[in-house]
């Protein structure tokens, strides 16, 4: 992949004794839809932890953009980031959680433009019309005066994507996003989330246990096995064709 | 002396009670504030001087403290050079104070510690600095944990008023004192100060559940 957007170079990331990520390699491209599948604790989540600077890394090199993430350069090659990097590469990165995380004590027009206000420097009236915006994309223009908790799971994590788009990041990391919803809410939030993936050049990984939905979106799907990426491919690929044992394994357990 | 002639001077004291617990527990609250959030700091310094403050003033008495503004503070300063002395006011307010806010600073720390991590996290993948996460994100989800906790002191601070009068303040127990040395009239004086603590202890309880109403809205808001 030429100038890719994103790019592990042997990464490892290690939770005490286990090894969560065993020298991962994996590149995302430019507007690029990316999907990870795989069983838990195959270390789907910590990939997109790592890229929003929440878990750090023992070893390897994340790029964004062309810069490290976790490093800076300095004199005498790469050493760890400063919190000042981290705070600048963070701009070009946003994220939607599997429990929503919206601020409890704030309404949803207020969680919105928060940090646009606050760490972008907007002025309110541009940081609401910019909500205002979004909120209309995401079909909760009536709702901006209330409070998260007054909302359903659905609204919630719309809301949620609304938030995390405000900041106008290059990549949006979706962290299993549907996983804490009732059934009947799940489809609310897929939407949403596929109109972004149609219209907007925005690039998108997405950790997800929604086959046929990762299936539809996706450019590329990737499963996750063991912290490193097991087989690759396009959806159709990957889902009519396996290559792996183990990934015939994963799609036959979860797609039955 | 008939029962009526006591209220006058019960309330002139029972003012002074009033203040000195207004005075204290605000004051309380700043200290309780700072040296909470001061303990959950990574600045080694600022940090051991705020476990230090907490752990002198929970570890010993109020009394003594006070005592020691009030008596020991001018003669160490004197041996100094300096005039240390304080009016009992301000003498009274501090050692209350002090001693609240050490207990408060508990308060404040655990309740910063008992936000959730997930809020933490969205504020920081939002870029906000650590100190907008403390102060936008943390503290206002903070602050309704910590009501009930400073309820309580709040209405402790107002019973350890008493003890000011021992530095011949005019409080409300320094005026029931003297008249009881005046009239020996025990079991009638000590009631009405019952009474009157009751009385005062139950307004600052309904003031503090107002104000743990006002900080908790955002809970209430019904769809």
């Amino acid at each position: 992949m030429n100038d890719p957007i994103i790019k592990f170079d042997k990464v490892i990331k290690r939770f005490g004794d286990l090894t969560v990520l065993d020298e991962l390699d994996f590149e995302v491209g430019r507007g690029e839809k990316v999907s990870i599948i795989g069983p838990s604790g195959s270390g789907k989540s910590t990939v997109l932890r790592i890229l929003m600077t929440l878990e750090g890394i023992e070893g390897g090199v994340v790029t964004v953009n062309g810069e490290p993430l976790w490093h800076e350069e300095g004199p005498d090659g790469l050493r760890p980031a400063s919190e000042a990097h981290l705070h600048k590469m963070r701009t070009q990165l946003g994220m939607v959680f599997q429990q929503f995380n919206l601020f409890p004590h704030m309404t949803v027009l207020r969680n919105i433009t928060e940090a646009p206000v606050k760490v972008l420097g907007l002025s309110k009236a541009e940081a609401k019309g910019r909500a205002e915006e979004l909120l209309e994309l995401v079909g909760l223009a009536d709702q901006a005066q209330k409070y998260p908790h007054q909302l359903s799971g659905g609204q919630q994590q719309r809301v949620g994507i609304a938030r995390a788009l405000a900041m106008r990041p290059n990549v949006l990391l979706f962290d299993e996003p549907t996983s804490a919803l009732d059934p009947e809410l799940v489809g609310e939030v897929l939407n949403v989330i596929g109109r972004l993936a149609e219209e907007h050049d925005l690039t998108m990984l997405l950790v997800t246990h929604e086959m046929r939905f990762a299936r539809e979106i996706s450019d590329r799907v990737c499963f996750f096995d063991q912290g490193r990426i097991r087989e690759e491919g396009t959806p159709e690929e990957l889902f009519t064709d396996p290559k792996e044992d183990r990934t015939r394994e994963f799609l036959k357990a979860v797609l039955d | 002396m008939q029962l009526t002639d006591y209220i006058a001077p019960l309330m002139q004291g029972a003012w002074v009670t009033v203040q000195l617990t207004l005075y204290s527990t605000v004051l309380g609250a700043m200290l309780a504030f700072a040296s909470g959030i001061g303990k959950l700091s990574r600045n080694r310094a600022i940090n051991a001087i705020c476990v230090a403050y907490i752990e002198l003033f929970r570890g010993t008495s109020l009394l003594v403290q006070l005592f020691w503004l009030y008596f020991a503070l001018p003669l160490a300063g004197s041996a100094m050079g300096l005039d240390l002395r304080l009016p009992p006011v301000l003498a009274g307010v501090l050692a209350l104070s002090l001693n609240i806010g050490a207990y408060g600073a508990e308060v404040v720390r655990g309740a910063i510690a008992a936000v959730h991590q997930d809020q933490r996290e969205a504020a920081r993948a939002l870029n906000f600095t650590e100190r907008q996460t403390l102060w936008d994100i943390v503290i206002p989800q903070a602050i309704p944990e910590m009501m009930p906790p400073f309820g309580n002191l709040a209405v402790q601070n107002l019973k350890d008023t008493a003890l000011v009068s021992l530095i011949s303040l005019g409080d409300l127990t320094f005026r029931a004192e003297q008249i009881r040395n005046y009239t020996q009239d025990s079991t009638t004086i000590y009631s009405m100060l019952l009474v009157m603590y009751f009385g005062m202890a139950l307004v600052l309880t309904v003031m503090m559940r107002g104000l743990e109403r006002y900080v908790t809205r955002w809970r209430r808001a019904r769809s």
